[in-house]
């Protein structure tokens, strides 16, 4: 059984996963990144390994992915996070057709063919509007922890308008709505909203084509969840590997290159 | 032979350095020159006065490729221009606080600014220099398409009327040049620069042209605008005219000898938009380090003002052939940014493309807006784009890192629909 590794080098955390021949997670792993980027890599690939419970020297190729994809000093090759999120989507969710990856510092919609290749793809512009970090910006002006922020939103009876777009200013923003006497669910139903609309924009010029996946650390977040499907008007599908997803992809990519590197022993044996 | 290649590389950029002094000695001397634009810059008129010539969107681009360009920037900010507004005028703004000092010499005041219509920004931009300076600023409008694929040529009576329109703004310029320089209009000193121009304007549509060789000749963002500046710059100087002869012999030589401008070109790619010039270098980097190159770039059509078409003055009836010129070139120029969406699924198919790099930049919406409308053109025909919007002057609003991402993903994709066709294909 041959083993490959897809380690994802993001801004805010850095998740690494492990694949068996079959293409089936056997091992994954998340930690925040932090400064040192390539120590958080070779972490949480190692963790990864210790879940899989497999030795370093068995997973025969590594490809790194994200921001710091070429930080995976260990990895074999780097493929972007845009290929990765496209081919994890699709492998795990085989009719999907456009995918939106929402991480901590970036957003991008992302069409694909059925075999997983970009046909187009979409990201936030040089600012974290429409990101996670937006929703860690409004986590820290209401002193709510980040899982607690979708299930919040979700009790919401009036969604409260957000009407900034930066990050730096959306938590002055939500002050001054807590000032005004608003209810913390609704500026936070406002908040989701706020993205989802900012998310829409991205997905709108590759177009929304079902099936939609939703990956990124923000897919375990509900109100998100719920935000967009509103937005978008079609359901989304969800995966608990969605934090993974670019992780999977390049894992997916290291195993084509090791079954491919196969195919001439197979030649040859015939 | 190996003499000839890369010669035009050296050669321009001599002759454009060797351009910047002759600006540095007339400003030491204390005398004034002509502003003037790429797009549409009647430098064969000028020229004909011996007025020199500054060309301010050149300059202004030189500080962000020479990494200077963000002090100058701020100034103007600090002045009480825009972050917003062009990133050339804010350059230029600092250069002129700074009484013309810039970091290939000293740019002499302007004695008169001269533009035409072609970017709304050229006539708020001489209008700075008027408050500044006091010079006299004119501006001739020429007429652009009237409508898509309704282009009027020399025997309509729309075209003729337009013409008249260019012609008669063209003798009020000769009129003010002969009132600020004291000199006596020559047509036979018109008739001369015109002839030069004519010999630029072929060489340059020629090389154009040839780096539809595969491989490609040269790198239609790098080298390409090496040679822009000197059909820029020189325009109508006999100099540039035989540049343009040897460059033409150059890229002869090399599409007979099959002799590329990357090792091993992978990927023919066209640019459109204004280059990144504050890295300039690197940009250029990134794709080549995917073996993909330039082959062509609408930016070495607008910003020659139209001499991409190869427009031939004839001398029999110079000034009424200037005004055709002016109006058939300056309007392809606005074509060029404007009504993308008709000439690039053709350059796609003529240089044989694998895809087109889109790059809207923040400080110029003229050029900018309506490329994502072009490029829905080429999403519609299955033709590989990519999308990277960053600016022409401003370091502070472009991000490497994100750039380099957005391009790498771009060649995954490249890659992975080449394969798919192959697998296609059998």
């Amino acid at each position: 059984m041959a083993y490959s590794g897809g380690v994802d080098v993001g801004s805010t955390q850095t998740k690494a996963v492990i694949l068996d021949e079959d293409g089936a997670i056997i091992g994954r792993s998340l930690t925040d990144t932090g400064a040192n980027v390539m120590a958080a890599a070779k972490g949480a690939f190692r963790d990864a390994l210790e879940d899989a419970g497999r030795m370093e020297q068995e997973v025969e190729w590594v490809i790194g992915t994200g921001y710091g994809r070429y930080r995976v000093t260990f990895g074999n090759d780097q493929v972007t996070e845009i290929s990765c999120h496209g081919r994890g989507a699709v492998h795990l969710h085989p009719d999907t057709r456009t995918v939106l990856d929402m991480g901590g510092q970036d957003t991008k919609a992302i069409k694909v063919a059925p075999s997983g290749e970009i046909l187009d793809f979409c990201m936030n512009d040089k600012c974290a509007a429409g990101t996670g970090r937006f929703l860690g910006a409004a986590s820290s002006a209401l002193g709510i922890p980040l899982p607690d922020l979708g299930p919040t939103a979700l009790k919401a009876r009036k969604s409260v308008r957000i009407s900034t777009t930066c990050t730096v200013f959306a938590e002055s923003e939500v002050l001054a709505w807590l000032g005004k006497g608003k209810k913390v669910e609704d500026i936070l139903w406002g908040v989701h909203q706020s993205i989802a609309t900012r998310s829409m924009g991205l997905l709108r010029r590759v177009g929304v084509v079902e099936e939609v996946t939703f990956t990124g650390g923000v897919s375990k977040n509900e109100g998100m969840v719920k935000a967009l499907e509103d937005a978008t008007g079609v359901s989304l599908n969800i995966s608990p590997e969605g934090h993974y997803m670019g992780a999977v992809g390049a894992a997916l990519f290291a195993l084509d290159h090791i079954l491919a590197s196969r195919i001439p022993k197979a030649v040859e044996a015939s | 032979m190996d003499s000839i290649i890369g010669r035009g590389n050296k050669e321009g950029a001599q002759m454009f350095r060797d351009w910047f002094d002759g600006l540095t000695q007339t400003a030491n001397a204390g005398n004034k020159a002509a502003y003037v634009f790429v797009m549409g810059s009647f430098n064969e008129i000028l020229l004909s006065f011996d007025l020199p010539v500054v060309f301010p969107e050149i300059h202004s681009l030189q500080t962000a490729v020479r990494r200077s360009a963000l002090p100058l920037l701020q100034e103007a900010e600090d002045h009480g221009y825009s972050p917003d507004i062009c990133g050339y005028v804010k350059a230029d703004i600092g250069v002129q606080l700074r009484g013309g000092e810039h970091p290939m010499g000293k740019i002499p005041k302007p004695g008169i600014a001269v533009y035409t219509n072609a970017c709304n920004t050229y006539i708020k931009w001489a209008e700075a220099w008027e408050r500044m300076h006091g010079c006299p600023i004119f501006t001739l409008d020429v007429p652009g398409s009237r409508e898509a694929d309704g282009i009027s040529w020399q025997g309509d009576s729309s075209f003729e009327s337009d013409r008249k329109y260019v012609e008669v703004q063209i003798r009020e310029l000769i009129t003010l040049c002969e009132e600020i320089t004291g000199k006596k209009f020559d047509i036979d000193r018109l008739r001369e620069t015109m002839n030069h121009a004519n010999a630029i304007n072929r060489g340059w549509a020629r090389i154009l042209e040839l780096n539809k060789s595969r491989p490609s000749l040269f790198n239609a963002l790098t080298d390409g605008t090496i040679y822009l500046g000197v059909a820029n710059v020189m325009r109508g100087t006999k100099e540039a005219a035989d540049y343009f002869d040897r460059l033409v012999e150059e890229m002869e030589t090399k599409a007979a000898q099959g002799i590329g401008t990357l090792a091993e070109e992978e990927w023919r790619l066209a640019f459109v938009g204004v280059p990144c010039y504050p890295i300039f270098r690197r940009f250029n980097e990134i794709f080549s380090e995917w073996k993909g190159t330039f082959v062509t770039s609408t930016y070495l059509w607008f910003a020659s003002g139209g001499s991409n078409i190869g427009f031939q003055y004839e001398m029999k009836d110079p000034i009424k052939s200037l005004s055709e010129g002016v109006l058939i070139s300056v309007r392809d120029s606005m074509d060029s940014m404007f009504h993308q969406d008709r000439i690039i699924p053709k350059m796609v198919e003529e240089f044989d493309l694998d895809g087109v790099v889109y790059h809207p930049i923040k400080s110029c919406r003229t050029v900018s807006t309506g490329l994502a409308d072009s490029r829905r053109v080429l999403t519609d025909q299955g033709i590989s784009s990519l999308f990277i919007e960053s600016d022409m002057m401003d370091k502070r609003v472009v991000s490497e890192a994100q750039m380099k991402n957005r391009i790498d993903a771009f060649f995954e994709g490249l890659a992975s629909k080449r394969k798919q066709l192959l697998v296609a294909g059998g």
